[in-house]
């Protein structure tokens, strides 16, 4: 009997389904480990919202469980050329987070001390010292918190760049290969694939991560353990190239409007909400775009003479406590989740992908995931409504 | 977000040109009242484009044989004025949910967003020139033949004062025309089509007599003149610091030098096409156009119910067909809203159609598309000016494997995601990286359409002040 020359067969350690920032640097580390992997990516990687998110490298404004991740990702994001091998238009351009009003400036105080232990060098600039520092903002903000070390990045560059590194490495990288069945075999997974141009897949691992950012849901629940998670399409838009006047990254306290300046002088703003074409596919809501144009020249008044040439979205997944799912499943051993990262899985992406390296390694993590097991959703069976905008 | 309900008839037209107007004045007569909203500041096209108010040449200098047809087209909008809603000078930069976003004053500055529902829509948005980058081509002094015909037709004032025109195609020798007519002295006609490609299509194009005559008068008369006229020619590369001085260009090997101050160039035309792509309506790949398209039956319905499409938006036919076409797609909405509709005009507008199709087969053949450009374009000519993107990135890309689709190919290297969008670059993006891959223009996919189709004023945008009220 010969063998259908269109099936491939192929045995692993680790398959990772989705080969965003996060399957991408998990197979990245794995390989960097020793390990096989083959990962699976539905569309190509980075295309999804790893790539077409806003492009904050932040820390701050996380909450303190993410901190010790984002703290590693930091460091990741410092040694970034090595690891994929380029720079990725990343800048430490400083994360300056504004308040519009005292109360906003109080609640921005009280998170300073909360997470004063992390270190991320945060330092409240208000009053007059405010007014010196930032005059481009004017009395738009009464001050804000400045985290010096953030900044930002080009997503759609960096993101497939993890694949990549791990594939130069030996990872086995199938873009448009959608994975159509996983099920559980006696030592391991067997995932049977078929690539867009029609040749069939198959492999065996004995490790499954799932990486697949909105769309993990479904696997997660074919072992029997269904997450609330629900999609949304965060809404950013883009200038032409105008005079540099912002040289760090700004978010406001409470939510809303975000934005940076690129190198070349683009102004990349952020906020509201894009609608859904398909399971698949988003677009920015007209209310949406004017809403963010708004916001934006009332924050910015140096883009009053500017035009918004582009504007996208993507699909992103959320949970009901906007914080990711992160480790071992409950029900399948083997089985590893990555998820739901609510928006902001960008900057912390290297760092999760570095955990579940070790969480296949050593069946632990050196940083905490307490705070992002499964479990906690246990008897949440109904997914949110459409979750408000989180702040940048 | 929240979708505009549509509780009662309203079509809306896109555009006033040969398509729009002639759609308008169809539903006009059937008694509807459609809203047209157009770019221009007055009706026309960019064919028929009407010069500011006062102005004083006369419609023959201005269009030449074609001035007839212009004058019947501004008429006949004209007459139906008091029967539509016009607005000009109107940008519609999406479309969402059954409605129109409209920005006023021309989309510069100043202008609001407004939400404009719809129950049936016609767009006939026509078509820019098609471009394909060469050495040179940034240099000022460089334009699109369309864009200087338009100099000519809206402004009254030519590029240069001494013009070369390259390139291939009808509007290569008309516009040629129009200048010499016009004054300027025109340095010289290099058609990209070899002279067996125009002997091969004659028998084509004499399905369309007076066209085909029209086109050998041009070249007669320029050449009566001593216009020097050169085909199969390529171009090699533009000369001149800061302003063109001179173009190089080359015919058998053998390269020549011809000096100008203003370069016209253009290679046939591209459709507008990206409002129908966010109406959700499905493309197909036309090889003629080398281009995706709406698509559409004859009758110009696509596959959205009370979407219609007419005119070069829908794939380059020209402007005679597009009167037929914008006509036909009107009597194809009131046949769908169960109106009367004159079923022998139809029937005769469909013939006469598929006549013009079959003659811009011929013209295609007379004037083919330089599949031999994008493997010879140097790696360092700039392809997206805006993003500064040149062809070895865009090879690059292709050659790692890394695109094999142009949407990757934007996302990896940002060719067409400067202000333009891909209008002016994506069609020299895809033959690049057809080229590279091996496939032809159909195998590397479609640019995804994105509001704002044109960059949107941040005056548009939606203030606090007016979210409080």
């Amino acid at each position: 009997m010969i063998a259908r020359l269109d099936m491939e067969r192929l045995q692993t350690d680790v398959a990772i389904v989705g080969g965003g920032i996060v399957g991408g640097s998990a197979a990245l580390f794995l390989t960097r480990m020793g390990f096989s992997v083959a990962l699976l990516e539905r569309d190509w990687c980075g295309a999804k919202a790893s790539g077409v998110n806003y492009g904050g490298v932040r820390r701050q404004g996380r909450p303190p469980e993410q901190l010790p991740l984002s703290q590693r990702a930091h460091a990741l994001w410092g040694r970034l050329p090595e690891l994929i091998g380029i720079e990725g238009e990343y800048v430490r351009s400083g994360h300056l987070k504004l308040a519009r009003s005292e109360a906003d400036l109080a609640s921005l105080v009280a998170y300073n001390k909360k997470v004063a232990e992390f270190g991320l060098g945060l330092e409240i600039v208000a009053g007059a010292d405010f007014r010196a520092r930032y005059p481009v903002l004017g009395d738009r903000a009464v001050g804000g918190s400045l985290c010096p070390e953030d900044g930002h990045a080009n997503p759609r560059i960096v993101s497939p760049a993890f694949a990549r590194a791990a594939a130069r490495l030996g990872a086995v990288v199938r873009e448009q290969t959608p994975v159509d069945h996983v099920e559980r075999t006696g030592d391991g997974f067997l995932l049977r694939c078929t690539h867009v141009g029609g040749n069939s897949l198959e492999v065996r691992a004995r490790v499954l991560l799932n990486c697949s950012g909105a769309w993990s849901g479904r696997l997660a629940e074919s072992f029997g353990e269904p997450v609330p998670l629900s999609s949304a399409h965060p809404c950013m838009a883009v200038t032409e190239p105008i005079a540099r006047f912002l040289d760090v990254n700004i978010g406001v306290e409470g939510g809303g409007v975000y934005g940076r300046q690129v190198e070349r002088g683009n102004v990349v703003i952020g906020g509201g909400r894009g609608f859904a074409l398909d399971a698949d596919r988003a677009r920015p809501a007209r209310n949406a775009v004017l809403t963010l144009m708004g916001e934006a020249v009332d924050l910015f008044p140096e883009l009053r003479h500017a035009h918004v040439i582009r504007t996208w979205t993507g699909v992103e997944g959320y949970t009901p406590d906007r914080n990711p799912i992160i480790g071992p499943s409950a029900t399948t051993p083997g089985l590893f989740h990555a998820f739901g990262f609510s928006g902001a899985g960008f900057q912390i992406g290297p760092a999760v992908g570095e955990a579940l390296a070790e969480l296949v390694r050593d069946g632990r993590s050196s940083a905490p995931l307490d705070a992002f097991r499964i479990t906690r959703f246990a008897g949440v069976d109904q997914a949110p409504g459409i979750p408000a905008p989180a702040g940048h | 977000m929240s979708p505009a309900h549509v509780t009662s008839f309203r079509p809306v037209i896109v555009g006033a040109g040969p398509a729009g107007v002639r759609a308008a004045e169809t539903l006009v007569a059937a008694g509807l009242r459609p809203l047209v909203i157009d770019e221009a500041a007055r009706w026309g096209g960019q064919i028929y484009r009407q010069p500011p108010e006062g102005f004083q040449r006369t419609k023959r200098a201005l269009y030449g044989f074609e001035a007839g047809k212009a004058d019947a087209l501004h008429r006949a909008m004209a007459d139906i004025l008091p029967g539509v809603d016009y607005r000009p000078r109107s940008l519609v930069w999406n479309i969402e949910a059954g409605a129109l976003d409209v920005t006023c004053n021309g989309g510069s500055e100043g202008g609001r967003s407004e939400t404009v529902p719809f129950s049936h829509l016609i767009l006939a948005p026509g078509a820019t020139d098609r471009v394909l980058p060469f050495p040179g081509w940034t240099t000022p002094g460089v334009f699109t033949l369309g864009g200087s015909q338009v100099a000519l037709k809206f402004q009254g004032c030519a590029v240069g004062s001494r013009v070369l025109f390259l390139g291939t195609g009808p509007l290569l020798y008309l516009v040629a025309y129009q200048y010499a007519k016009a004054g300027a002295e025109v340095a010289g006609v290099l058609d990209t089509a070899g002279f067996a490609d125009q002997a091969r299509a004659v028998p084509g194009m004499l399905r369309d007599p007076a066209t085909f005559a029209k086109g050998l008068y041009y070249v007669g008369w320029l050449r009566a003149r001593g216009v020097p006229i050169h085909s199969g020619v390529r171009p090699v590369r533009v000369e001149g610091d800061g302003r063109v001085e001179a173009l190089v260009w080359q015919r058998n090997g053998r390269e020549e030098r011809t000096a100008c101050d203003a370069l016209a160039f253009g290679l046939g035309l591209r459709p507008e096409t990206q409002l129908a792509d966010l109406a959700g309506c499905r493309f197909r790949f036309d090889a003629m156009d080398r281009a995706w398209v709406p698509e559409r039956t004859p009758a110009g319905r696509t596959s959205v119910p009370g979407v219609y499409v007419a005119g070069d938006g829908a794939g380059i036919a020209g402007a005679d067909a597009a009167e037929m076409a914008g006509e036909r797609a009107a009597l194809a909405l009131l046949e769908d809203i169960g109106r009367p509709f004159d079923a022998a005009r139809v029937a005769h507008l469909e013939q006469r159609l598929a006549a013009a199709a079959r003659f811009r087969r011929a013209l295609t053949g007379a004037f083919p598309f330089p599949a031999d450009w994008a493997a010879s374009v140097p790696d360092d000519t700039p392809v997206c000016r805006c993003e500064e993107v040149t062809a070895g990135t865009l090879r690059q890309a292709a050659r790692v494997g890394e695109a094999p689709e142009i949407n990757r190919l934007k996302a990896l290297t940002r060719v067409g995601m400067g202000r333009c969008q891909g209008r002016m670059c994506g069609a020299a993006a895809t033959e690049l990286l057809a080229q590279a891959l091996g496939t032809g223009p159909d195998g590397v996919g479609r640019l995804r359409g994105q509001p704002p189709i044109k960059p949107l004023p941040f005056s548009a945008g939606i203030r606090d002040e007016e979210k409080a009220s």
